[in-house]
């Protein structure tokens, strides 16, 4: 219309427009929280209800990682038996026990010559006086491998064994794979287990703040009609319902890290205790700094989802009335 | 300013509320719309608002055809347009202020500039004073004058009013609708919903008198009688 200018002022630039947007998203943004302050109960039950739900996924996180880092532990004690064929000489073995010294995956590799098996085996075994009965040494040579703390996975180990008995001096590789292969199953399962949950977690907090933005605005009818007739746009409704939903996302991150953290502590001691019974100086992991901030990052993420989702369906279908 | 070709409004539930309306307001007028309850009076205002759409015909509104009006632009069209209702529909939890804020903090007006101009409203319908105020506060006709600094604040060409006196003594109503008079002498154009038949002929402005979602008279400006403004 002639008479009335564009409201915004035709005089203000375009850093000017820029700054106003952002101003009005930080007073939104305040605003929200403050909203938010005034009714403490309420809000504290959203949060704790998110926290909660975040808090179980990032624990569960926690304990794969703490799996791992303790079959870690065990891996590095685990060696290979590489039993050599009967006739590869002792050299053989040497240069073979040095390239093998260099493969990823493998920490370390020593050789058992077959003399020095058959004097093992005199001291141990008590067989002794038969064993002067042999004219010759039965046994192999033998290289004993120490795979790499590293490779932790069932499928990394298993293909390591395949590859050393492919080698063609190679005559059996004995390895008690089978409790390794069962606990890292075991470990890929939960591991799994964890994703999955996650995720159907995640939906719930959608769906939480997604109710909790939609009993919000039906409570603000009435304000959203009367915003409506005087011609506020979707967009600018929708807003202070995206900022709350943010915070409780945000305020529930904050609440499943403070949580996770709080259960680590707790157990703290008395996991260390029982390392410390099995001769171990396993410490339990916490979150670190990126993990806790991927966390918060979720929570603000589905926060905002959630109530845009909410937000959208709701005020579309309320229109004003007189 | 306000132009009906032919505009028919049928509910779903198939009662017809409009048929066949010809109407045309010019610029600068101030035209009361009378009738029954039932006449058709709300759903022409809400034609106008855009808070229905015609089943046919066109509805112009300051040379803007409203059919090609989307829903997306329909918040933009409505900031041009004041609009002032029986119940005055102001937020209870706020101030007198930031009532007559509302439509230009929602148009993202500077703080200053809004301040400046929420004032000259308020001052124009005489509530300065009590700008700070919670309109529970206020008295009915308070809330009223809130409700119509509202609809001006934002400086519309056009403001529409539904009975802004329907729930006010004769002597409150009065004052309003001297307050609407001044608007228009200032050049708004205005259309204004009501049943009170004697206040309208004191006024002498036009009068136009639906029956039955139909045009059953449409009589000229007269002046104004002894009293009025």
């Amino acid at each position: 219309m002639a008479r009335s200018r564009s409201p915004r002022g035709g005089k203000i630039g375009i850093p000017g427009r820029v700054l106003g947007y952002l101003l009005r998203h930080a007073q939104n943004l305040l605003g929200a929280l403050g909203g938010l302050c005034r009714q403490p109960l309420a809000s504290l039950m959203t949060v704790s209800v998110i926290g909660i739900a975040l808090s179980m996924p990032a624990g569960l996180h926690l304990m794969v990682e703490n799996g791992r880092a303790l079959s870690g532990g065990w891996e590095s004690t685990l060696e290979w038996s590489v039993y050599l064929k009967p006739g590869v000489s002792e050299r053989r073995a040497q240069t073979l026990a040095n390239e093998l010294q260099g493969r990823p995956g493998i920490e370390k590799v020593t050789v058992i010559t077959a003399d020095q098996a058959l004097e093992e085996f005199r001291i141990g075994s008590g067989f002794g006086e038969a064993l002067e009965l042999l004219t010759d040494n039965p046994l192999p040579h033998v290289l004993v491998v120490q795979p790499s703390a590293d490779s932790e996975s069932a499928g990394q180990t298993t293909q390591l064994a395949d590859e050393l008995k492919q080698l063609g001096d190679v005559d059996l590789v004995q390895l008690d794979t089978a409790w390794v292969h069962r606990f890292h199953a075991i470990l890929d399962t939960v591991r799994r287990a964890v994703t999955l949950a996650s995720a159907v977690l995640a939906l719930g907090v959608l769906l939480i703040v997604g109710n909790t933005i939609r009993l919000d605005i039906l409570n603000r009818r009435q304000e959203i009609e009367v915003a409506k007739l005087v011609g506020a746009s979707d967009a600018f409704i929708r807003r202070p319902f995206l900022y709350n939903g943010l915070w409780y996302g945000i305020g529930g991150g904050i609440l499943a890290v403070a949580v996770v953290q709080m259960v680590g502590f707790l157990l703290k001691e008395p996991v260390s205790r029982v390392a410390g019974l099995y001769g171990s100086d396993y410490r339990l992991l916490s979150l670190a700094a990126d993990e806790a901030g991927l966390l918060l990052l979720a929570g603000a993420v589905l926060g905002w989802l959630g109530s845009w989702i909410a937000a959208s369906r709701h005020l579309r279908d309320m229109d004003p009335e007189f | 300013m306000i132009r009906l070709e032919r505009v028919s409004k049928r509910y779903p539930g198939g009662s017809e509320a409009l048929s066949e309306l010809n109407l045309t307001i010019e610029k600068g007028e101030m035209v009361f719309l009378t009738g029954h309850s039932g006449a058709g009076k709300s759903t022409l205002l809400k034609l106008l608002a855009l808070i229905e759409r015609p089943t046919r015909g066109q509805v112009i509104v300051n040379g803007q055809n409203t059919a090609k009006v989307s829903r997306r632009r329909i918040p933009a069209y409505r900031r041009k347009i004041g609009m002032a209702f029986q119940d005055h529909k102001l937020l209870l939890d706020r101030t007198v202020f930031d009532n007559v804020a509302l439509p230009l903090v929602i148009a993202g007006m500077g703080r200053r500039e809004t301040a400046r101009r929420v004032r000259a409203a308020i001052d124009q319908v005489g509530l300065l004073s009590k700008e700070k105020l919670l309109p529970m506060a206020l008295s009915t006709g308070e809330q009223q004058r809130v409700g119509i600094a509202r609809a001006v604040v934002s400086k519309p060409d056009l403001l529409i009013a539904d009975e802004p006196t329907g729930n006010l003594d004769p002597e409150l109503s009065l004052e309003i609708m001297n307050l609407f008079a001044r608007f228009n002498e200032v050049g708004v154009t205005l259309l204004i919903a009501s049943h009170n038949i004697e206040l309208i002929q004191r006024m002498g402005k036009r009068q136009i008198v639906l029956h039955e979602g139909r045009l059953q008279d449409d009589s000229e400006a007269t002046g104004p009688l002894h009293g009025a403004v």
